[in-house]
Formats: structure tokens, sequence, C-alpha cells
């Protein structure tokens, strides 16, 4: 009966002193990622609690003394009024969100021409909008700006860089949704054909509702890289009151330099949207980066 | 069972590209219309930009971008006798190119053995998904708020900087791991790695996952450790993953530049520059045929990329 006992527990640790043992038997793994993941978090958090330490505090003493010393909200009150962080919070969103809808709008439909209409050269075409996927932005900075300071000064204005991130978001936009509108079942498209919907309501109202999971993806991933990027606004947004908060940040540094609690603040600002996303819409999130690996 | 005949092969006519002209006049000028906003923008903002920018290497230019004052192939002869850029006068060679050749090699080399290890190892735990999303957060954020983040933990100051306080504390003496030439690059490779490994992590899980749970117990029930699982069955499994997480690296540095503007100005002196770094630099600074021609060095290292995309697609397209 003992014996028996004993294979049971090895299989399936029932108490928990066994449960124990096999936790500790374990324990170089379990000791490995929680380094790891302590590792990993320690930047971040250091960041955190600088934002939150008064100026004297975070000037005199590191942010490991966060016990010692009282917190505060002023550094945030400070970046967002003095700092203008606020402003650009709000030109962020002004970028970030016509530079989303467009590609996804433009990208959808051309997807949708690629996956269930026919017309010469169709294949070609997409091949070559797959291997418009990896160009580098570097190679439109001068002929778009020389483009925009001559055609109405569209740099002064949010229009040229909506229009760069469109162009450099629309060929992964057409080949991830192409890749799954072409997954929908054909009978569908073509029942909604033969009872007279137009080629606009089959895609209106039968493939954008079916693909909401592959919009969503990208729409996410979209967002993210516009409201991140700091390169593209550098250029293309020229006019200092509309720029976003990546440019914002790098002008507070060079103001403040080493006044660490301004900063840190400032960073934090800027990765609420992404962090409040990444929580809300994980799934999605990571879907969309997956689907993004293909471009970078 | 063996001595089934082998399936006959039918031969079947090619099928060529052309296919999509099936459609009547109509059906085409449809997809035509569904197409053409997408195609004009991609068309005036992408493919004719690049065009121009190709065209714009071979001319000296000036602060207007116009083709003016041509010059052959001198930007780039310039740009590799440019000690910023390509230095090979000593060893260890330096310049732009080779900050860029080091982040190649140890910041993909770095990302894939993290993340492969935190896909080999979470997968054992209970409390995987949490070790995996903090590992994974920095995915979510900007370059910018990544070097905010890494100038706090190099802070040269041990009372406020992380990495030199745990220096101080064994006794060491702070160094300014942004401030010299010889650490500077990997300090900022360090905090891109934090940045990606992430990404590496998921996709190597998600793969590792896919492995058929039988084969492994097999292999267990056979006799083998788990080192030669991980070698020997694990790895092999993982080829196609690795290869395209090696590429979105790749590309990640070819085109590393935010961390860096944030972080050091390419500094000190010029000795973290990488060549997104001196496209944007040479462009700005009075150089716009320079600038276009490491611009056109850019483009040309991303064609394999293309061209494997391009390549893998062709092999897994479903047609209609």
């Amino acid at each position: 009966v003992a014996t028996r006992a004993e294979t049971a527990t090895l299989a399936q640790p029932r108490t928990l002193s066994e449960r124990l043992v096999r936790w500790i038997s374990r324990s170089p793994v379990h000791i490995v990622l929680l380094a790891i993941a302590a590792l990993w978090l320690v930047p971040t958090v250091a960041l955190l609690v600088t934002s939150f330490r008064p100026r004297s505090d975070a000037l005199s003493s590191g942010w490991w003394h966060v016990f010692s010393s009282h917190l505060t909200l002023a550094n945030y009150g400070q970046v967002i009024h003095a700092g203008g962080m606020g402003h650009a919070f709000l030109n962020s969103l002004y970028i970030t969100i016509p530079a989303t809808l467009l590609p996804l709008t433009f990208g959808a439909m051309a997807a949708y021409a690629f996956a269930w209409t026919r017309f010469p050269f169709r294949d070609t075409v997409f091949l070559v909008v797959v291997a418009l996927m990896v160009v580098p932005v570097q190679t439109a900075f001068v002929p778009l700006l020389k483009f925009f300071r001559e055609h109405g000064h569209l740099n002064t204005e949010f229009y040229g860089i909506w229009l760069a991130h469109t162009a450099f978001g629309l060929p992964l936009a057409i080949f991830l949704f192409r890749n799954f509108f072409i997954t929908l079942p054909k009978d569908l498209i073509e029942a909604a054909r033969m009872d007279g919907a137009s080629e606009f309501a089959v895609f209106r109202r039968v493939v954008i509702p079916l693909s909401v999971p592959a919009l969503a993806s990208f729409a996410i991933f979209q967002f993210l890289w516009v409201w991140n990027d700091l390169l593209m606004a550098l250029i293309f947004v020229s006019d200092p009151a509309k720029q976003p908060m990546t440019v914002k940040i790098t002008q507070l540094l060079s103001t403040y330099a080493q006044e660490f609690h301004i900063l840190a603040a400032a960073g934090f600002l800027l990765m609420a949207v992404p962090l409040i996303v990444f929580f809300a819409l994980q799934r999605y999130f990571v879907q969309g980066l997956l689907a993004g690996s293909v471009k970078s | 069972l063996s001595a089934q005949a082998p399936p006959i092969q039918v031969p079947q006519p090619k099928r060529r590209f052309g296919r999509s002209r099936e459609g009547t006049m109509r059906e085409r000028l449809q997809g035509i219309a569904f197409a053409l906003p997408a195609l004009v923008v991609l068309g005036l903002f992408v493919i004719y930009p690049a065009y121009y920018t190709v065209r714009l290497a071979f001319y000296k230019s000036d602060f207007l971008f116009s083709f003016t004052n041509y010059v052959g192939l001198q930007n780039f002869r310039d740009l590799f006798q440019d000690k910023d850029f390509f230095d090979i006068s000593h060893f260890p060679p330096s310049g732009a190119v080779f900050n860029n050749l080091r982040w190649v090699v140890v910041y993909i080399s770095l990302c894939l053995i993290l993340g492969l290890a935190l896909a080999v190892l979470t997968i054992r735990v209970r409390y995987e998904s949490a070790v995996k999303s903090v590992i994974f957060i920095p995915m979510a954020i900007s370059a910018t708020a990544v070097a905010v983040i890494w100038l706090l933990v190099y802070s040269p100051n041990p009372d406020i900087g992380t990495v030199n306080a745990v220096i101080h504390g064994l006794g060491g003496n702070p160094v300014s791991w942004l401030g010299q030439e010889n650490t500077v690059n990997y300090a900022i490779i360090i905090a891109y790695v934090w940045a990606s490994t992430g990404f590496a992590m998921v996709v190597l899980s998600a793969a590792l996952k896919g492995i058929p749970t039988e084969i492994i117990e097999a292999a267990r029930v056979d006799g083998a450790g788990e080192w030669n699982i991980f070698r020997r069955i694990m790895l092999p499994m993982l080829s196609l993953p690795i290869s395209i997480v090696t590429v979105w690296l790749f590309i990640n540095v070819i085109k590393v530049f935010d961390i860096i503007y944030v972080m050091t100005q390419g500094g000190p002196g010029t000795s973290s520059r990488v060549i997104a770094y001196t496209m944007f630099t040479e462009t700005f600074s009075g150089n716009p045929g320079r600038g276009a021609a490491v611009a056109v060095i850019m483009l040309l290292l991303t064609i394999p990329v293309m061209v494997l995309n391009i390549r893998r697609f062709k092999s897994e397209r479903v047609m209609t």
C-alpha cells in the first residue's frame, strides 16, 4: 500500500509539503526566471519611482531611497504645463489617429481588390507591395520633404506626417489584410454578388465585418508605431507648436540633462498610452506585432 | 502498405501571373478602383521618392535637394574615406559601418539567446504569462522612452545611476558608460536588447508550443536528457521561427536611430553613430547627396530581405 501511495505522490503532488519539495527540486529554473524578470523590471521601476520624487531628492539620492522620501505629483504638473508635454500629448493624438485610419482604410480597400477582384497584373503589383514592406523610410526623407515644402508647406501642417506614415504603413496593411481576406469563404462573397450586391457593398457589409481581428491587429500596430516614432516626426513636423511627445522629450533632455525627475515624468506620459493599449488589448497587440514582424 | 503504388503525376498546366486577366471589363475597373488610392499613395510617396533618392546619390545637390552638380560615384567614395563612417586604419576598425556591424553581431545574438532561453524556461512554470508580460512590455513603448529609462540606469553618478550604484556598492569605481568610446555602443545595444527580447521570446515560445509533445515524451522515455532534447529536437524544429526573428532583428539594426539620437546624439564625438544616423546628419548638415548615398546603402542592405519575403510569400500563397 505504501509503495502505491508513493508512486501516486510522485505523479501528482497533493499536499503542501509535496508541492514544496517539487518546487525546490526545480528551483534553478525558478531562480533564473525570477532573476531575469526582476532585472527586466528594475529599469522601468527606477524611472517610475523617480517620476514621483521631489527635485531635491531625485538630484541627491537614488530611486532605491524611495521609502525615505515623500512622493509628489508635482513633476507631472510641471512637464504637462511648463514643459509643454500636455500640448505635445494632443499633437501626438492629432498625428497618430489619422495616420492610423488612413492606411487602415486604403489598405483594406486595396487588399479587397487583390483578394477578390480581377484586374491586369494584379499578382505582380501585389508582389511589388510585398517588396515595399521593408523599404527604409530614409529613402523617402529628402524627396518627401522637398515635395511637402514646395506644395503648400505640408510639413508645417500635420498633412505631411500623415501622408508619410500612411505611405509607409500601407504595404504591411495590404499584405496582412489580403492574406486574411483570402481565407474568407468564397461562397459567402459569391452569394452576396448573386444577390445583386455591389462590390462596395460586398466589401463594406461582408468582408469588413468578418475581418475585425485582422483590422484591429493592424490598427494597434500602426497606432503604436506612429505614437512611438521619433525620426519621422523630427523630419516631417517642422512647426515646433505641432511636435509630438517624442520630439518634445528630446528638447526637455537638452534643457534638463541630468534632472531625471522631469525626464522621468515626461517619459511616463509618453509611455502611458502604449501601456494602456498593451494591458487592455494584449491579445490583438501581440498578434499585431507578430504580424508586423515581416516589416520591422 | 509499403507496396503502395506511387501517386500518379498528372502534369498540371503552369499557372501564369496573367490569370487575373480573365475578368470582364467592368470587374477589372472595379478592382482597379479599389486598389487605386493605395497605389497612388505608394507610387507618389514610396516608389517615386526611392527613385529620387537613388538618383540624388550621384549628385552633390544643395539645400533645395535638387539635381545639381553631378559627381558620379564621388559621394560613395567620400563616405568610405570619411573616418566617421568607415575607418580601417586601426584595430578594431571604427566608424558608423563597424558600429552597425557590432549591432548586428551583439544585438541579434543576445536577443536570440535570451529569447530562446526564456521561451524554453517559461514553458515549465505556472506563472509563465506573468514573466512573459514583464519581458514583453518594453516592446510596447517607444525607443525614446527606452532611451530615457536607460539614461537613468547608466547615469555616471553612483548616487543616481543603478549600474554605478551596484559597482560602487561592490567597491568599484563608477564608469561613464555612455561617455567613453569603448563602452558607449555596447551600453546602447544592451538597452535595445532589453526592449526587443520580448519579441524573440514570444515568437519562439509560440513555435515551441507547436512541437508535438509526443515527440518530446518519446525522447524522454528513450532516456534523452533535457540538453539533448533541446539540442536535437527543439532547436532543429525552431529553425524557421529563429530565421524569421533574425530577419526582423536585422531590419531593426539597419534602421536603428531613435534610441541613439536620444541617448548620445551619436557621441561622444561620433563614436556611437550607425549608418541610419550618418544618413540623418549628412542630409541635414548640407550634404544631401552623401545622405542619399547612405540611404542607397541602406536600401541595398534590405534587398535580400525583400527577396526573402517575396519567396516566402510565393511558396505559401493561396490563390482565389
